[in-house]
């Protein structure tokens, strides 16, 4: 596959291994966070971690959107699903996310609820326009990525006045929760991100300046195959042995400084920033997230329907918010893998294949076997 | 003698509807004018209610499988063909040589007469290609909506040679695991028809009866331990029920294992693994490290074979995990399947 393949050569990831075991310094210790699910999966799915020296860590982020979406958020979904006249959409991960009375959109589904999984917005308004007698919401999730389409889904019914379509927006933002987690006080200690590319081909490398200065900390954006996540780590590796705390961009043939200025655009026409936003592990984290703008408030299904907030605690025995931290790994949580697994998931890291449990469910147990 | 029939059934234009499935004479009608008519053997003819078949040589065996896929029809296939080769299958993976199918089927209210005839007539096809016949069937029709077209059941008779004895439990560390082809071909034939997603060149499904290539496999590895078709859950979820049977762990290498590019790039689109999708043309075998070089010679000399290749070993592991070495040197599990393939959100 062309523009794939090279990024997935077995003799030049060894060739970078290589350069890097060269590079870091043994005395010291590298703490790298990936901040997002795509990079945990992918260090997991090409077993990155084993080529690397035992001193550089990897620390799974809270870059999962299916694993920051607080069970409050779900059980709302859930009960706009059992309503008769709704069909809610909704991208495929979010339908196993396990909420509150053990129920998922998928038991939902099973109890009756009309939940289409779908691909794209466009196929939401498809299903509005094929159910005129039906109200259709679209559950959107999702970092900076995934917003643009849905601003779109909003321009395009509005232009075609489809008067029973909505959006239940839960669009987060990736550098206000960069910032929480670093000015958090129990904060773990980290030396550096791998940033999310995908976010930054919309919002461009720009948003991250004031994060690597003010906490003194070196990004790199970074893509998602495994060759870019080495080089990515290499890039840390040098920025840190050189007292530099940058912004560097990995996957310089996507990202910008600036971004997708249309995509911009079209979300700031679209969606407003909420004050505060409650994160699964994370908590209330201010200004970082979206929520439908005043200006088209006819299809905002929080407004519709009149969804209250509710705050709903995680499972006491679930550590997921310590791992979206950073402060714990999967394997510490004494559930994973023996009350958690990814067929009855109790906490949202073990839904998505980008959740950091799930990742390391799937493709890391055997280092420690047991846990099996 | 006079035909019973004024008119005939409409497979032009002809909708399935409540009166075929009675017992009644529309019923009657179907069978005859259709199914006897496309099946034709001698033992469907009698019209009776059960099929008596002459005492095969040999142990029997015995497969069921149920065929339930939405669309009815995708690119290099049908459910009429895969309801064939999917119980014919099932039969080959052990080692018997298929001789009889049963069909039952469940029509939709409502299902045009033009794509029963159209699935009736494939899998007609498909039963004299690979040299089955359909003995005995049942119909029946359930309402609007209370189906999803028609669902097709079929039972599979075949007869084991002796001194043939394969089974998931005899995969036994240093063996060498073979695959009889590309991953995926048909999983992503039919998801890119079901979701609407138009890929530039489209994929075909794999679907085929397997029963000639095993036998080749057979000949040529007296020792085969086992042979499995890797179907829903593909590859990963076939081995892990493997390993789990034999006791053993297995390691891949991931370089080793063919899929077609078009499939990978299907699957890179919407985040899936080619190692998790459902094949209904290929086979797994697991054979002693010593009989893998005529094995494989006997596979890629088959139609069906070509491609196949070494892809791993089997290896003692308490926990039976079942490893691969990625293309980097890194290596990690290749796990059971988790509830159902979905797409990744970003």
């Amino acid at each position: 596959m062309k523009y794939v393949d090279e990024f997935r050569r077995g003799d030049i990831a060894r060739g970078m291994a290589a350069q890097i075991s060269r590079l870091v310094d043994p005395a010291r210790e590298y703490r790298l966070m990936e901040f997002c699910g795509g990079h945990t999966h992918a260090i997991a799915r090409y077993g990155l971690t084993g080529l690397l020296p035992d001193n550089i860590r990897l620390i799974h982020g809270p870059g999962c959107p299916v694993c920051v979406l607080p069970i409050g958020r779900v059980d709302s979904a859930i009960e706009l699903a059992l309503r008769p006249d709704v069909i809610l959409c909704s991208y495929g991960d979010t339908l196993r996310v396990p909420a509150s009375n053990k129920m998922s959109l998928y038991q939902a589904r099973a109890k009756g609820a009309d939940v289409r999984m779908v691909y794209s917005t466009n196929d939401a308004l498809q299903i509005a326009r094929d159910n005129p007698h039906k109200q259709v919401v679209f559950f959107a999730i999702g970092f900076e990525t995934t917003t643009p389409p849905t601003a779109l889904a909003l321009i395009q019914a509005r232009q075609e006045k489809l008067a029973n379509f909505s959006v239940f927006c839960n669009h987060v933002l990736t550098p206000p929760a960069m910032r929480h987690l670093l000015a958090a006080g129990d904060a773990v200690q980290l030396d550096g991100f791998i940033g999310p590319s995908h976010v930054s081909t919309v919002i461009g490398s720009a948003p991250y300046a004031a994060v690597a200065e003010e906490f003194a900390k070196p990004v790199v954006i970074a893509g998602f195959e495994p060759l870019d996540v080495l080089q990515a780590v290499a890039m840390l590796v040098e920025q840190i042995n050189q007292g530099r705390t940058e912004v560097e961009t990995q996957f310089s043939r996507a990202v910008t400084h600036e971004g997708n200025q249309k995509a911009r655009e079209r979300v700031a026409q679209t969606m407003t920033l909420r004050d505060s936003f409650e994160w699964r592990g994370l908590g209330q984290v201010p200004h970082s997230a979206l929520a439908i703008h005043p200006d088209f408030a006819e299809f905002d299904a929080e407004l519709r329907f009149a969804l209250p907030y509710r705050h709903v605690p995680d499972h006491k025995a679930c550590e997921c918010g310590a791992i979206l931290r950073g402060q714990k790994q999967p394997q510490d949580c004494k559930v994973f893998g023996i009350v958690c697994t990814p067929d009855n998931p109790l906490g949202s890291c073990m839904v998505s294949s980008e959740g950091a449990c799930a990742a390391h469910y799937h493709y890391g147990r055997f280092v420690q076997g047991a846990t099996a | 003698m006079s035909k019973p029939y004024t008119r005939p059934l409409d497979l032009k234009h002809g909708l399935v509807n409540l009166t075929h499935g009675s017992g009644g004479r529309a019923m009657a009608q179907l069978v005859s004018e259709l199914f006897a008519a496309e099946f034709a053997n001698d033992w469907l003819a009698q019209g009776n209610d059960q099929a008596i078949l002459p005492p095969p040589g040999g142990r029997i065996a015995i497969a069921t499988d149920s065929h339930v896929i939405s669309p009815l029809f995708f690119p290099g296939g049908d459910i009429g063909s895969l309801a064939v080769h999917g119980t014919v299958n099932d039969l080959a993976m052990g080692g018997a040589t298929p001789l009889y199918l049963s069909a039952g089927f469940i029509l939709e209210e409502g299902l045009p007469l033009a794509d029963l005839a159209r699935i009736v007539r494939s899998m007609a096809a498909a039963a004299r290609a690979a040299g089955v016949a359909i003995v005995t069937g049942d119909t029946k029709v359930v309402e609007r909506g209370k189906g999803d077209g028609v669902f097709i059941s079929t039972t599979g008779v075949g007869v084991v040679a002796d001194g043939v004895s394969l089974s998931g439990d005899q995969a036994r560390p240093g063996d060498v695991i073979l695959l009889s082809g590309t991953l995926g071909d048909h999983g992503m034939a039919v998801m890119s028809q079901r979701e609407g997603l138009g890929f530039a060149s489209p994929i075909l499904s794999d679907s085929a009866a397997l029963h000639t290539l095993a036998a080749a496999l057979l000949a040529a590895s007296p020792g085969l331990r086992l042979m499995r078709d890797p179907t829903r859950g593909g590859l990963a979820t076939t081995l892990n029920e493997i390993a789990q049977q034999s006791g053993v762990g297995m390691r891949l290498q991931e370089c080793a294992i063919p899929v077609q590019a078009s499939v990978r790039a299907a699957c890179e689109f919407l985040g899936l693994d080619p190692l998790y999708i459902a094949n209904e043309g290929k086979l797994v075998a697991i054979c002693p490290a010593a009989e893998a070089a005529a094995a494989l010679a006997a596979l890629q000399a088959h139609p069906l074979g070509q491609q196949a290749a070494i892809i791993g070993e089997v290896v003692h592991d308490a926990h039976q995990f079942v490893r691969v070495q990625t293309d980097f040197g890194g290596e990690r599990l290749l796990d059971w399947l988790s509830g159902e393939m979905l797409p990744r959100i970003c």
